[in-house]
């Protein structure tokens, strides 16, 4: 799988929170343009894992090497240059409340990066409109849909340059009729050759962009692998018999993402992305 | 008590009775910035510094908070700033002013229940801001300075409002130390004319205007550096 | 200075203080008696009173919140023998004095606190109180008001907390509670510095007690989700 030198990589990582040990040795790396998908039950580490690879939850031990060369967590300015570098969506937006959609994406680029004004601005824009919310630069995040908010935090970010961006379970705070527009975003980003990790619960959105699904529990990676493999029918994998579990249950309401493609049948052997999507949700 | 009398004697007195107001607004101006320098870094400290530092804010809040206005003008009128101003190099720059001592102790005081204001506002900021903003790589000087302060700022306006109205009615016992703020002035002109009645009518209407127009002037404030849109979970 | 400081705190200042705190509480108790129940009659009445005793208690709540203290006690210690009634005016010796300023100002605070408490009870707990076949008065003594006093009880102990320190302002009507008599002894030693950083301390264990008090009361009427809110 990876070929090159991973852009971002995770040694044996150590979570300890309250007692409870949320990360176990977790190791995984990443490769240029590769997406990697977590999933896994709610509480399995996925958003501690995610948080802990830019130091937002700092591991307890364990190493994080960006293009090879290890992150020195102790030096802050070292650690500002890193998290600069790696992009990074929250389930619930986090947009800076008290600045508009344009100034939240200006925010960083002028403090963090030194940019005139001007200069921030104008990639601000260009930014906001990669995510199609050209027109509503001067909107306050409280103005915005959910669907708006996220898409602002994704230009954030991505006007910082990212080598790689870590999404939290992106869409999971928004209305069903909301995802799909972050997901075309996501898609996007994919098919542009942005490196990913992602994780989320939208099985088969994420089965068609994946180079690898990285099922955890319990603070650990327990099955890692091609999303069509790890899916196939019969595989017998806990991947499998977990999302079928998901889809058992969201099944009727649908994968908002691309419900139109994966539709009604749910039948194997169309496209190969429907296919994928028919996997979770035929048990 | 003949009306018509004690009618003329306030009209009389009212002059001199706002010409008190310029200093009670010095004290409270004075105080109320003297407070909100040291309020929002000791806010700071106390939510993101380091415990030993928590600890000392934690203190000097108690301190202040605990010691009523009155013994705190007279410990520095009576006591500190006669002493401070005693010493070599310190003598003739006024700090043994009335004025300064009462500004002192105001603001002191006021620094320590700003600095709660400030904190509360702080503390009720979604975690996820700070983190949103060591995420993009801003150093937390930066996100403090950048993305917390100018919300818990805002949030803060209401509260503030509230400590003014409290600072102004602890400004008229600068009176005991001899600033000839309005109770000061209410007082002497009391015990000349013997219409004490009508005097402190005069004054608690002086108050009563005074609290109204700070208030309304922050409320002012408030909305003019509103967001479109942004309340907290409760204040709506 | 010639007399060590605890010296003179043993033989004069904190003898002197100890006279002083009892004249204190003296002016404290019965203010924060009187005080509460005027806060609490208010705040009921600003809730639940027909419009013209509402709109009458809104006007005392914001007299007495609007001016400072200070001009509150003047006027019922110097003011009101001006006043007459019938020939008499109304002479208050200091402390009753200070007692009647304390308390209606106190008072009105405290409707603040009771009326906070009482606004915040939703609508759906006195419905279901009348459901059962309650009546208006039922509902409101053992449904509203047990949990409007549990809302409020913070900022209730938080004003007498507020009342301790104004206290002190007795002194300024000649009361010889704990700062009135620091100040005499003060002009009398020459040793401001000290007299009064030791009165600071006073309030301080004073406040410092008062508050832990409170907080136990809050505590043993605490009920899962009525926690009290951050400070």
């Amino acid at each position: 799988m990876s070929e090159a030198t991973p852009i971002l990589e995770a040694r044996s990582l150590v979570k300890i929170l309250g007692g409870n040990r949320v990360l176990e040795n977790v190791s995984l790396d990443i490769g240029r343009g590769r997406v990697k998908v977590l999933i896994g039950p709610s509480g399995a580490g996925k958003s501690t894992l995610l948080q802990c690879l830019n130091f937002l939850i700092p591991p307890d031990s364990g190493h994080i090497l960006l293009e090879g060369r290890e992150v020195e967590k102790t030096s802050k300015r070292e650690l500002c240059a890193f998290r600069q570098q790696v992009g990074m969506i929250f389930q619930d937006f986090n947009l800076f409340d008290h600045l508009s959609a344009l100034e939240n994406v200006r925010v960083a680029l002028m403090k963090v990066k030194g940019m005139s004004k001007l200069e921030a601005t104008e990639r601000a824009v260009a930014e906001l409109k990669r995510v199609g919310l050209a027109d509503k630069a001067t909107l306050y995040p409280a103005n915005l849909s959910g669907g708006q908010k996220q898409r602002v935090a994704i230009a954030r970010a991505l006007a910082m340059d990212p080598k790689v961006m870590l999404l939290d379970e992106p869409t999971s705070a928004l209305d069903p009729e909301l995802i799909g527009e972050v997901l075309t975003v996501i898609r996007d980003l994919a098919q542009a050759g942005m490196t990913m990790i992602l994780a989320t619960h939208q099985i088969s959105f994420s089965a068609s962009l994946a180079d690898e699904f990285i099922f955890m529990e319990r603070g650990r990676i327990v099955e890692q692998g091609s999303p069509a493999d790890l899916l196939a029918r019969g595989a017998q994998s806990r991947t499998q018999a977990f999302c079928s579990k998901i889809s058992e249950l969201t099944g009727e309401s649908g994968q908002s993402g691309q419900s139109g493609e994966s539709g009604q049948s749910g039948e194997s052997g169309q496209s190969g992305e429907s296919g994928k999507a028919g996997a979770e949700r035929r048990l | 008590m003949d009306f018509s009398v004690a009618f003329n004697a306030a009209r009389e007195s009212l002059p001199y009775m706002l010409g008190g107001v310029g200093w009670t607004a010095g004290l409270i101006i004075g105080a109320m910035l003297l407070g909100l320098t040291l309020g929002v870094p000791l806010a700071v400290t106390q939510v993101y510094g380091p415990r030993p530092l928590r600890r000392m804010v934690a203190v000097y809040v108690w301190l202040f908070r605990g010691i009523p206005i009155l013994v705190q003008l007279y410990i520095f009128y009576f006591g500190l700033l006669a002493w401070l101003s005693s010493l070599p190099g310190l003598t003739g720059i006024g700090l043994d002013s009335p004025f300064t001592a009462a500004v002192a102790s105001l603001g002191l005081t006021s620094s320590a229940y700003q600095s709660q204001i400030f904190r509360g506002a702080i503390q009720s900021l979604p975690a996820g801001q700070l983190k949103a903003a060591r995420a993009l790589g801003m150093t937390d000087a930066q996100a403090i300075r950048s993305i917390i302060l100018p919300q818990a700022l805002r949030l803060a306006i209401p509260a503030w409002s509230n400590e003014y109205s409290i600072l102004l009615k602890d400004s008229a016992l600068a009176f005991t130390i001899g600033v000839v703020e309005i109770m000061a002035r209410m007082r002497s002109i009391a015990s000349t004319t013997h219409e004490p009645v009508s005097m402190s009518f005069v004054a608690g209407i002086i108050f009563f205007a005074l609290t109204w127009i700070g208030v309304k002037g922050l409320t002012l404030l408030e909305n003019k550096v509103r967001i479109a849109g942004y309340t907290r979970q409760g204040a709506v | 200075m010639s007399m060590p400081y605890l010296e003179f705190l043993r033989g004069e200042l904190g003898p002197g203080l100890l006279d002083g705190l009892w004249v204190s509480l003296v002016v404290i108790a019965p203010s924060a008696l009187l005080g509460g129940l005027i806060g609490l009659t208010a705040g009921v009445l600003r809730v639940y009173g027909p419009r013209p005793v509402r709109w009458l208690t809104e006007c005392y709540v914001s007299l007495f919140r609007g001016t400072p203290l200070v001009v509150q006690v003047f006027f019922w210690y110097f003011a009101l023998p001006y006043i007459r009634v019938g020939g008499h005016g109304i002479v208050l010796d200091p402390i009753p004095a200070a007692i009647l300023s304390f308390a209606l100002c106190s008072g009105a605070y405290q409707s603040e606190y009771i009326r906070g408490g009482l606004n915040s009870i939703k609508r759906g707990q006195i419905r279901a109180a009348l459901a059962l076949g309650m009546t208006t008065r039922q509902a409101v003594t053992s449904v509203v008001l047990p949990q409007a006093f549990r809302r409020a009880l913070p900022g209730c102990g938080n004003e007498i907390i507020y009342l301790i320190k104004y206290s002190s302002l007795a002194s300024i009507i000649t009361v010889n509670e704990l700062t009135g008599t620091a100040t005499t002894i003060a002009k009398n030693s020459w040793r401001n510095i000290e007299v009064f950083c030791t009165l600071g301390v006073f309030y301080l264990l004073l406040v410092t007690v008062a508050t832990g008090l409170l907080r136990l009361l809050e505590n043993s009427l605490s009920v899962p989700g009525f926690e009290r809110p951050q400070s």
